[in-house]
């Protein structure tokens, strides 16, 4: 167990290091300067260039390279170039919303799909079935940015029970904070919601096919049991598989989600700072992103083991 | 002090609640589409600076009111030598920056030596060019003498490039703003929002209403309607969405006033990249486009139609739309005369703001009609844009919107973008702006205006309009903007 983990754990940071040159490769290729947007269509060249000597763009690639990567080590995000305030500010202030954002929104389409998928394979072919499957059919289709916009017509501008967007912050009143995330976590969770429904339907229509499933029915044991003891965790290995993988889905998600709702989250942050070409927080930003999803992939493995004692043995 | 503010946050949390009873409480949240990058407009050129801080925050020696004239602010008043060298200022007494410094003589010296010196990063430096010295023979004189006249020299004063700030607080003003204006900074949830607060000191502090002003920014149209309709925002000053703004002028809850902006749409056109160089082919161009057709297909009707670059808020302005008017027949005879009589391709290079991207479309469907195939090509904003089109100049034609203030003169600067570079038009512009004679001047830019008419080194499609959209309860707001601002000095709730 420790072995896989020290091993989980070298890969994890060697692929961190390899993400981490590529953000930097994409972003000195990408076009548009950062010095000529603050300054717009007005400025003189004089004026550019004491602005980009200013942002520290005057020094060779390299040295911004290995200068980020050493402020990383030591905790030191670097200075946001359009804000002018530390971006570990600005990170941790964003990550109190999207990442409370990002839980909600998986707890949510896990409530709804394991017992949705459940439900549809004990009753295949069946209207609950049915039901379930056309469920999931125009949750796949719904762009989550413009159900987004429907939640917010229907229950902020026609029913009024929620601000349009908008977040109060979490000092204030944790209440009310939560009820912000309410309808952008909703948003977010249809669609995985949808997903995960039908992965968990047809994973567990397969173990309902296996041999000790009829030997579990023939020894007596009732329908009701057999699901929940035998089948339901060996079919949720693809769930946990599938909900890994969408972890990535769900912060690509978030930008969009963030915008719609105008939540000050992480993906509003970076969306902000790519069309101001904010290169220093781009980077930092997407690095982060790039941590997230290869944490919770270590995390998904780690789920495997426990879910499957088999896994544990193999190192 | 501490009552006052619990009573401002208890306001805030009633204007929570869907319209609340906010009128009572003198509480205003402005909705604006874009973020500000930080809140000093001395050091940066984005426009959501000026339309936070903008005589909210800060103020200038003068201003430009609603109308777009010249007003004495911190500069009670001022006289002009008769050569118009030497500008002499009385200003204000009893003046004080939000941290309690006074204002006096030496922060307008610094604040203008520190716009012009090598290390500034102030986005209109020519602004403070002429200056050939500053003196301040007591601290409520200031005497700036010009190396030559500058006919709009006030006027660029009145810019939010060349408000007072301190020598204390200078530094620190990007992120913690301190100013001479009716408004102090209070607070800003990055993303979110930027809050300010009355200045208790304000030297007109009985004329000012509000007592919290709250700018929140949402990016996408139709969430900023809903947040008009949820009553979480009071006022959209820009809407970004022509769409739906017929239909909330129809809702008696809001005020919808279609104004003007400074902003002129042009088509640019690379006029050194053949065929565009002919002049034949680029009225053509302007001969094969209907502009009311783009107006109504871009800004759903909202819109004044222009023939040059130049505001129809102005009191310069001329109409010369029709100098090339809708013509297909003529474009296709000033093609064939210029060789194309079997049309011709060109590439647009389209930002993907919705005003630029629907008139791309729209003009490619009209220049069809004359032979001439238009192949569109999607061009990220503010970032490739400035890049390839803006400096790097390579394009053939592009779409965007000039909101600058009399920004007539760029057709005339070296190495601008549409690299016109034409003599006379160049002698026209570079004599208005010694010409101190208002009548003289205006009769100057009347003629610039003709001459880019003419020449289309753009192709002149339609004046921005601002589409703004408050509480119908709300009064003073502004209609136009003769600069990109939100001021709100005026602005109350009605009884």
């Amino acid at each position: 167990m420790i072995l896989l983990l020290l091993r989980r754990f070298a890969s994890l940071i060697v692929t961190l290091l390899l993400a981490s040159l590529a953000i930097f490769v994409v972003l000195e290729v990408l076009p548009g300067d950062p010095a000529a947007i603050m300054l717009g269509t007005e400025a003189r060249e004089d004026t550019l260039a004491a602005l980009r000597q200013q942002m520290g763009l005057d020094r060779p690639a390299y040295e911004r390279y290995l200068d980020w990567l050493g402020g990383m080590l030591t905790g030191d995000l670097g200075l946001s170039m359009t804000y002018r305030v530390s971006v570990s500010e600005l990170v941790a202030d964003r990550l109190a919303v999207t990442i409370p954002l990002a839980v909600m929104a998986i707890l949510i389409s896990t409530a709804l799909a394991v017992p949705l998928g459940l439900i549809a394979a004990a009753n295949h072919e069946k209207v609950a079935d049915r039901g379930v499957m056309l469920f999931a059919q125009i949750g796949v289709a719904i762009p989550n940015f413009w159900f987004g916009l429907l939640l917010i017509l229907f229950f902020s501008s026609y029913l009024g029970w929620f601000s349009a967007g908008g977040f109060p912050g979490w000092a204030a009143n944790p209440a009310l904070a939560l009820k912000a995330l309410l309808l952008p976590a909703i948003a977010l969770a249809l669609p995985q919601a949808a997903i995960l429904a039908r992965v968990t339907r047809s994973s567990v229509l397969e173990i309902l096919g296996e041999d000790f499933v009829r030997t579990a029915r023939a020894k007596g044991l009732t329908r009701r049991v057999t699901l929940h003891r035998h089948v339901l965790r060996n079919a949720l290995i693809p769930v946990v598989t599938v909900m890994g993988m969408q972890f990535s889905f769900l912060v690509a998600g978030a930008i969009l989600v963030e915008n719609v709702f105008t939540l000050p989250g992480l993906g509003r942050l970076l969306f902000q700072a790519m069309s101001q070409r904010d290169l220093v927080v781009i980077k930092d930003v997407v690095l982060l992103f790039a941590a997230l999803v290869i944490l919770v992939n270590f995390l998904v493995d780690l789920a495997y083991a426990w879910l499957d004692p088999r896994l544990r043995q193999r190192t | 002090m501490k009552t006052k503010m619990k009573l401002i946050s208890a306001a805030v949390l009633l204007a929570a609640t869907p319209l609340g009873a906010a009128a009572q409480e003198q509480a205003l949240v402005i909705g604006m589409p874009i973020e500000p990058p930080n809140l000093d407009p001395t050091t940066a050129a984005p426009v959501a600076i000026r339309e936070v801080t903008w005589l909210n925050l800060y103020e200038g020696l003068v201003q430009i009111d609603r109308n777009g004239e010249v007003q004495p602010l911190l500069a009670e008043s001022w006289e002009v030598s008769e050569d118009g060298l030497t500008y002499n200022f009385r200003l204000r007494e009893g003046v004080t920056f939000h941290d309690g410094t006074t204002f006096e003589a030496s922060d307008v010296k610094f604040s203008f030596d520190r716009a012009r010196s090598p290390e500034s990063t102030n986005a209109q430096k020519q602004i403070f060019e002429p200056i050939e010295e500053i003196e301040t023979p007591d601290d409520h004189t200031v005497v700036i003498r010009l190396s030559e006249p500058s006919g709009n020299f006030l006027y660029y004063l009145g810019w939010g490039d060349a408000v007072i700030v301190a020598p204390e607080s200078a530094d620190s003003n990007q992120t913690q703003p301190v100013g001479t204006g009716p408004f102090q900074f209070a607070d800003w949830v990055r993303g979110d929002r930027v809050e300010l607060t009355a200045y208790e000191d304000y030297w007109d502090a009985e004329n000012i209403h509000l007592d919290r002003v709250t700018f929140r920014f949402i990016n996408d149209a139709q969430a900023q309607v809903a947040a008009l309709r949820a009553g979480d925002v009071h006022a959209f000053p820009n809407l970004g969405a022509p769409e739906l703004f017929a239909e909330l002028s129809r809702d008696e809850r809001f005020s919808a006033v279609a104004g003007n902006t400074e902003g002129e749409i042009v088509a640019g056109l690379n006029n050194k990249r053949p065929p565009l160089d002919d002049v034949r082919v680029r009225q053509a161009l302007m001969n094969g486009i209907d502009r009311s057709i783009l107006i109504e297909g871009a800004y759903s009707g909202y819109g004044q139609p222009i023939g040059s670059h130049f505001s129809p808020n102005h009191p310069a302005y001329v109409d010369t739309t029709d100098v090339l008017p809708y013509d297909p027949e003529r474009a296709r005879e000033l093609l064939a005369e210029a060789g194309y009589a079997d049309g011709l391709m060109l590439t647009i290079k389209m930002p993907q703001m919705a005003y630029a991207s629907r008139s791309a479309e729209l003009i490619a469907a009209l220049l069809s009609e004359i032979g001439v195939q238009l192949e569109i090509q999607p061009t990220e904003f503010p970032a490739q844009w400035i890049e390839e089109v803006f400096t790097n100049k390579d394009y053939e034609m592009t779409i965007v919107a000039h909101t600058e203030p009399l920004d007539i003169d760029i057709y005339q600067r070296e190495g601008y973008y549409f690299q016109y570079e034409d003599q006379e038009f160049a002698e026209l512009i570079e004599e208005a702006g010694r010409t101190t004679d208002e009548n003289a001047r205006f009769d100057l830019y009347a003629q610039a205006q003709r001459k880019l008419a003419e020449d289309v080194p753009a192709l002149f499609l339609f004046q921005l309009p601002k589409l703004g959209v408050w509480d119908a309860r709300l009064e003073g707001m502004w209609e136009n903007t003769p600069i990109p601002s939100n001021v709100v000095r005026d602005v109350r709730w009605a009884e």
